[in-house]
């Protein structure tokens, strides 16, 4: 366990994690160092507002809704909103390295699901690396008939 | 389709691999026109770059023709001439907006990798390992281009191919090195490497308004082609003392700014290139940055060095000493393209930048496996080769 001490002497209350109006924790966790309790955090540039627009958790978070804690505050500097998220529970499985050998970590998903929702956010997609063959072709063989144009979407062929 | 793949260490093949497609509604593909070959490219080939596979396609610095875009492309149609920034990125991260393109946090789909490499991922690139998105590359007859709307700059009427197939990420590079590096009017700048990245670096510091550019290389013949058409003073370092001649021509001072564009397989004949040389054959190093440390040493009191040669790992006998002494700021980046191309198309079209002297070499896909010989070696006065996809052969 760290405890955080302060040149005042009040390092305790602190070190058992004051947290601000979102719940976000202003000092470090009573258990920092630990793996299996901290948080995953990436920062979407975009306002609190624009990532939750119905106040609802984003996609693809969302489906892991009632698997992880979620919070949420805006990033200093205009750098938008930090978002944060852990597996809910202390069983998290196998600890650590071994986990993530196993593909059994699920930090390595709450992790990957808060990069979709940051890539989602901020440029309304998931970036495909295009390792396996495309979803979706406007004019059968891509590049060799010269089809599509800037107002392919307005067709009615569906998009993935 | 026909694509140069990475087949092993020091292997290219040209094998068939499936034509791209559209994989996000801001793709678009691209009918390759030409595709060239950059020193990048001999650290992956040479295997000091982590995870490359059998059968990646190579190449991340071309010029084509649009044949099919998204629905969500807005800037490109059917048909348009664009030049592909070699970096991809979103757009639209915090990075991007800050001018930061290949730092971007959307522009790889293997964050984990370079997380847990680097502490953060930085954007993707085409015809890279998979360290950097995996993206196929733009050697082959056609390249999908995501972000097409950030990362594809349509080629303004006068800038012929040859032209404008170096604002792909040479010209950028070049720029990047030149302004980040702090390059002022009045400045000596000494660049070292006399590739195309550091021959456009050197233009850029001139047209920066830099008194004096000095480019160090080991290679005559590329010396002799800046000092043709650039105009820039030249030091061949296995004919001279570097630290001693750089001395002398800037007053015993030192560059103002200091332009490393060698990268991690820098050549020379010293006992330093040996230790280098060993350790990477040792496999205890991927890095030989014998360039860096010579730019750090010579570079006058307070002030710039960049660093534009590629680097994957860790290096030693870093000159740390020596930078905090002198007050050195050193910095570093994959290029920020997306901030720069306009601007250095626009330039071309003024014929303030011409790069068609650096494309010495013209071969078909068939010959990628030659001219990446040649261009390792430094045979038969190879520059760059541009491969051009859909030439027969």
């Amino acid at each position: 366990m760290a405890l955080a001490v302060s040149a005042g002497g009040v390092a305790l209350g602190r070190a058992l994690g004051r947290r601000d109006r979102d719940g976000w924790p202003t000092t470090p966790d009573p258990a920092g160092g630990d793996p299996a309790t901290r948080w995953e955090v990436v920062t979407v540039n975009r306002s609190r507002t624009d990532l939750l627009p119905a106040g609802e958790l984003p996609e693809p978070l969302a489906r892991l809704r009632h698997a992880v804690q979620v919070r949420l505050r805006p990033a200093p500097g205009g750098k938008g909103t930090e978002l944060a998220a852990r597996p809910r529970g202390s069983d998290i499985g196998l600890p650590g390295l071994a986990a993530h050998l196993t593909g059994d970590d699920p930090r390595l998903v709450v992790r990957a699901a808060l990069r979709a929702t940051k890539q989602l956010a901020e440029t309304g997609q998931v970036l495909d690396p295009g390792r396996t063959p495309p979803t979706w072709h406007p004019s059968g063989a891509p590049g060799r008939t010269g089809g599509g144009s800037a107002a392919a979407g307005d067709d009615d062929r569906r998009w993935r | 389709m026909r694509a140069v793949c990475w087949a092993g260490v020091d292997r290219v093949a040209v094998e068939d691999v499936p034509d791209p497609g559209l994989h996000d509604g801001q793709d678009m593909i691209v009918r390759v026109r030409q595709s060239v070959t950059c020193g990048s490219d001999l650290h992956l080939l040479a295997g000091h770059v982590p995870f490359m596979q059998a059968g990646d396609v190579l190449g991340h610095e071309f010029l084509g023709e649009v044949v099919e875009v998204g629905p969500e492309v807005r800037r490109h149609r059917v048909g348009d001439r664009v030049v592909v920034c070699s970096v991809i990125s979103c757009g639209r991260c915090w990075y991007c907006r800050q001018g930061l393109y290949s730092c971007c946090d959307n522009g790889t789909a293997d964050a984990e990798l370079t997380e847990r490499a680097w502490g953060s991922a930085p954007a993707g690139c085409y015809g890279y390992s998979h360290a950097m998105g995996g993206f196929p590359g733009s050697h082959a007859e056609y390249a999908r281009v995501p972000f097409a709307d950030q990362g594809a700059f349509t080629v303004p009427e006068g800038v012929s191919d040859d032209r404008a197939l170096f604002a792909s990420d040479a010209a950028p590079s070049g720029w990047m090195g030149a302004e980040l590096g702090d390059v002022r009017p009045g400045d000596v700048v000494a660049v070292w490497g006399a590739g195309a990245v550091g021959q456009l670096a050197a233009r850029s510091a001139m047209l920066l308004g830099a008194e004096r550019v000095i480019v160090i290389d080991r290679h005559e013949y590329r010396l002799a082609l800046a000092e043709q058409h650039l105009g820039v003073e030249t030091v061949n370092i296995e004919h001279t003392d570097v630290q001693g001649e750089l001395r002398e021509a800037t007053g015993g001072r030192g560059p103002d700014v200091c332009i490393e564009a060698v990268g991690a397989q820098a050549q020379h004949s010293g006992p330093q290139f040996l230790y280098d040389q060993l350790k990477q054959q040792l496999r205890i190093s991927t890095e030989r940055p014998m360039a860096v440390r010579e730019a750090i040493h010579a570079c006058r009191k307070g002030g710039s060095v960049f660093i534009l040669g590629l680097f994957v790992g860790f290096v030693d006998r870093f000159p740390l000493g020596a930078m905090m002494n002198k007050g050195l700021t050193v910095r570093a980046a994959q290029q920020h393209g997306q901030r720069y191309i306009p601007m250095l198309l626009e330039r071309m079209a003024r014929d303030e930048i011409r790069t068609e002297y650096l494309a010495t070499h013209r071969l078909p896909l068939a010959e990628a496996s030659q001219g990446y010989r040649m261009f390792r070696e430094r045979t038969d006065d190879c520059v760059r080769v541009v491969l051009d996809p859909h030439a027969p052969g």
